[in-house]
């Protein structure tokens, strides 16, 4: 590789330049200069506090359920409560957590610094998908507090027609309806921005894996979110006009409800889950100080995913009385994405390999991913053969599982990329050796909160029951006391990076020793983060980027 | 694996005993994936936790940053796999049909599904008893051992799931429409047979027991299949929990508490309403709020969950017994504690 090809450092933020006085954060003050901010880093730290706020509030109703969960009957909640309370873990955690999480909040932060430039295409935009998250974050907590919504996040009809509740599901799925469409603004802007702003010498193939991803992304957000908002229509015109369409006492059919719920739902998981993939693909080439493994691979099966990830959503309905043929055809098509899911594992091991391993805070994270998402995808095996999932569909071996991907995988990367970008973000480096230690107390507790619930699965536990046999307590117990070990090392995590924020040390240019970008920019980057579109090469050349002591980070020797 | 896994309440790791003959099939699948997923799993660990000490950061050590790409090795981590996939879809898709393919020749049962409770209706009319187990009163379903076992399966309001994890069997039911499904028995015992499709309130107290029994048995049974009796009471009865009462409204000293009222002590009492007013519970108020549940609501249940009119699924003989039942309940005592 040419001295030519390497990043170019840009003028205004010189490398292993001091903490710049001026920055985005100081760029401007006052509360409006927040709320009506066009600036992608302050919308997307906006976007961080909603989503991470989001989740504390799901964490707190999924220890609820954990700890009514601890007799096998008599729990402390009513059955109906409980039922309201995993409606709320379910559909805050997926709407309102885990779909902004990555893309909303991270990749508002990353993409136009990844990319070189001042913003993304469409700034105006931005703050308003921003709103209208808000808007719809708003609408949908209203209605699932107000109305004691007890439908599960999936809405499943016909149940969801009888629930009398104040017009409940009519409330939320509005919300749902306004929250889709701030995904659709978020995906097409960064469709566009990827498309158009590439820096000089920014290839396709010479992209940071995070853009990949969060352009396949992207694509899912814009082409499935839309089935999402039909299906609410369909849904609010039934239910307004009498409309026969998916209620038998209409003459509609049920299932042609899951079929549109899932057609947005299952290319959703994807949205959940290629965004975490792409942070790590980073977080282990940066703390492998090494050039990612068959980079094109992982950015081929990211496109991969996407467009399979449309073509499985009936591995939710194998049980349902579709036809055998369908019900054959979606377990073959299912199959087809576990293999670049696989590819993607391996590539990550092969970075690894011969490279130059750091072990700290977001690279322990980034393991642990690699760790769970592996059995998560593994235990996704049984459950696509068919004649297996006669027995585990709607068990908790379903639970454990999308919660190995789900959570182990996304919310785990997302602790990984907060950590790794954290300083790049706030400017300050935060506590590593505790924040090592909550990743370590995240990983065992995980494990077992999720473990024995695969056991309980094959045993055949049920899912969403409130109550349950005997026979099934000593398993819950050993889930629900994960649970609480979960809780504290998530809690210590977020006393990490709150403690960094005002003690922590300011952060150099480049903490990790990374090759992208965002680690030419000053921490954090100024407001315009580039005053030129700089000139880029190959985002893993890790050559001649050297730690030095005096700036407590990476620099680079030419 | 196993004798790890077990435990001092199930015996086995991973699936309860099988009964029915899928259930070596499905199994063994089973027993095979994980062993694929333990081949892919450890060496991945393995790996990782190798790599981790051997290219660890340290003094004086520097990786090399040649390894990012070896397209050999690429091709066979993509390969084996599919090729595995293949495999597992493969064995999945076969088991499956044989599931789906109801053979000729079978046992039929009825099986209906409402909030909470399951009903079963025999060839010969019969309809399914309850037996007590603890303190619950469970819908038994008794079937003939070796036989192919066909269930025609209606809902009569939302979806439910049937599911039986000792035959390794499950099957939505849908209203609107009817779903099969269909087993071959192969050992005599009681099961447990559990709704896995969320279907409201009392979603996890809709369970019931299978009682496989030897052909002999399986006549006995079916003759005795109960017809309803002619005494009142006794039809009262049978029907406040064939028909699902049991699952929303305490009566004697059974039944769900809640989230409907309960009957006990309520007869001849004027009993006040949602709206404000109060109503006599008589023979009209018991009629009217069986064929039209939302019209008279009880003060303290307008917030819970709607019954369904019984309109069209119920005889007036039958809201006869039922009011007969509940008459008797007049001075029995309300439900303290929990």
């Amino acid at each position: 590789m040419s001295v030519a090809d390497r990043p170019i450092v840009s003028p205004a933020s010189g490398e292993g330049a001091a903490y710049p006085e001026h920055h985005f954060l100081n760029h401007t003050s006052g509360f409006l200069s927040w709320a009506l901010t066009l600036d992608h880093k302050r919308i997307g730290l906006m976007y961080l506090v909603g989503v991470m706020s989001s989740f504390a509030l799901g964490g707190m109703f999924a220890l609820m359920i954990r700890l009514h969960l601890w007799n096998f009957k008599d729990g402390w909640l009513s059955n109906q409560t409980y039922n309201q309370v995993f409606t709320l873990h379910g559909a805050i955690m997926v709407f309102l957590f885990i779909i902004p999480s990555i893309p909303a909040a991270l990749g508002n932060f990353l993409l136009p610094i990844m990319l070189g430039t001042k913003d993304v295409a469409f700034p105006r935009l931005n703050l308003g998908s921003f709103y209208l998250w808000v808007t719809g974050l708003v609408l949908f907590l209203t209605a699932l507090s107000i109305t004691g919504l007890d439908t599960g996040w999936t809405f499943y009809t016909p149940y969801s027609i009888e629930t009398q509740k104040g017009g409940a599901v009519l409330a939320a799925t509005f919300g749902v309806f306004v929250l889709g469409f701030s995904s659709i603004f978020t995906g097409l802007n960064f469709i566009v921005t990827i498309n158009t702003m590439r820096p000089p010498g920014m290839t396709w193939f010479r992209m940071p894996l995070f853009l990949w991803a969060t352009y396949a992304t992207s694509i899912i957000q814009v082409l499935a979110t839309p089935v999402l908002g039909i299906t609410v229509l369909l849904l609010s015109a039934e239910r307004l006009l009498g409309i026969g369409i998916f209620d038998p006492k209409l003459n509609g059919d049920p299932v042609t409800f899951q079929h549109f719920f899932w057609f947005y739902s299952h290319p959703a998981v994807y949205i959940m889950i290629l965004p975490a993939m792409g942070i790590i693909s980073e977080l282990m080439s940066v703390h492998c100080h090494k050039g990612i493994f068959g980079y094109r691979m992982i950015a081929y099966s990211s496109v991969a995913i996407a467009l399979f990830g449309f073509l499985v959503w009936g591995h939710h309905m194998f049980t349902s009385g579709m036809a055998d043929v369908t019900t054959i055809v979606f377990s073959a098509l299912t199959f087809t994405v576990s293999i670049p899911s696989a590819i993607k594992v391996f590539n990550w091991l092969g970075t690894m390999y011969q490279g130059t391993v750091s072990l700290n805070t977001p690279m322990l994270y980034a393991l642990a991913f690699i760790f769970l998402f592996t059995i998560g995808g593994l235990t996704g095996l049984p459950l696509g053969a068919l004649a297996l999932d006669m027995h585990m569909h709607d068990t908790y071996f379903v639970v454990a599982h999308f919660h190995y991907v789900m959570m182990g995988g996304t919310l785990v990367a997302f602790l990984g990329g907060l950590f790794h970008w954290w300083p790049k973000m706030t400017g300050k480096m935060f506590n590593d050796n505790v924040g090592m230690i909550s990743a370590a107390i995240v990983f065992v507790g995980f494990n077992l909160t999720f473990l024995p619930q695969f056991v309980l699965g094959t045993r055949g536990m049920p899912r969403r029951y409130a109550t349950y046999l005997e026979e099934f307590q000593d398993l819950h117990r050993l889930s629900t006391i994960g649970s609480l070990t979960l809780g504290i090392g998530l809690l210590v995590a977020l006393l990490v990076l709150l403690h960094s924020l005002f003690y922590g040390r300011r952060a150099p240019t480049n903490p990790w020793g990374g090759a992208t970008l965002e680690w030419v920019c000053s921490s954090p980057p100024p407001h315009d983060n580039f005053a030129t579109a700089p000139t880029v090469g190959d985002p893993y050349d890790f050559n001649g980027i050297e730690y030095d002591a005096k700036q407590g980070g990476y620099v680079k020797k030419a | 694996m196993p004798f790890i896994l077990a435990d001092k309440v199930a015996p086995y790791a991973w699936f309860p005993e099988g009964a029915s003959s899928f259930a070596p099939q499905v199994d063994y699948l089973f027993t095979g994936i994980l062993w694929i997923c333990i081949l892919f799993f450890v060496p991945i660990v393995i790996a990782m936790v190798y790599f981790m000490w051997a290219y660890r950061e340290r003094p004086g050590y520097r990786g090399s940053p040649e390894a990012l790409h070896n397209t050999p090795l690429e091709i066979t981590w993509t390969v084996i796999p599919t090729a595995i996939v293949v495999w597992i879809f493969w064995e999945g898709a076969v088991g499956y049909l044989d599931m789906a393919r109801i053979p000729k020749g079978t046992v039929d049962v009825n099986v209906t599904a409402k909030k909470w409770v399951w009903s079963f209706k025999y060839e010969n009319g019969g309809e399914n008893s309850f037996e007590k187990i603890g303190t619950v009163d469970y819908p038994k379903l008794v079937l003939p051992v070796d036989q192919d076992i066909k269930l025609i399966m209606r809902s009569e309001d939302v979806l439910h799931s049937f599911f039986i994890p000792a035959f390794r069997a499950k099957r939505d039911v849908v209203p609107g429409r009817y779903n099969y499904m269909w087993f071959h028995t192969t050992k005599t015992g009681i099961y447990d047979l559990f709704c896995t499709e969320y279907c409201g309130d009392n979603h996890s107290n809709m369970n019931a027991k299978v009682e496989v029994v030897s052909e002999e048995e399986y006549k006995k049974a079916l003759e005795k299949a109960v017809q309803e009796p002619e005494d009142p009471l006794e039809r009262g009865k049978l029907l406040y929990k064939r028909l699902g009462c049991s699952t929303c409204h305490y009566a004697g000293d059974e039944g769900a508490n809640g989230p409907g009222p309960s009957y006990n002590g309520s007869w001849g009492k004027s009993v006040p309403l949602e709206s404000g007013e109060s109503v006599q519970f008589d023979e009209n108020y018991v009629r009217e709020s069986i064929l039209n549940p939302p019209a008279k609501k009880r003060k303290g249940y307008g917030a819970a969950s709607p019954m369904n009119s019984y309109a069209g699924r119920i005889k007036d003989e039958q809201i006869d017994a039922l009011i007969t039942f509940m008459k008797s309940l007049e001075n029995a005592p309300a439900k303290t504690g929990k």
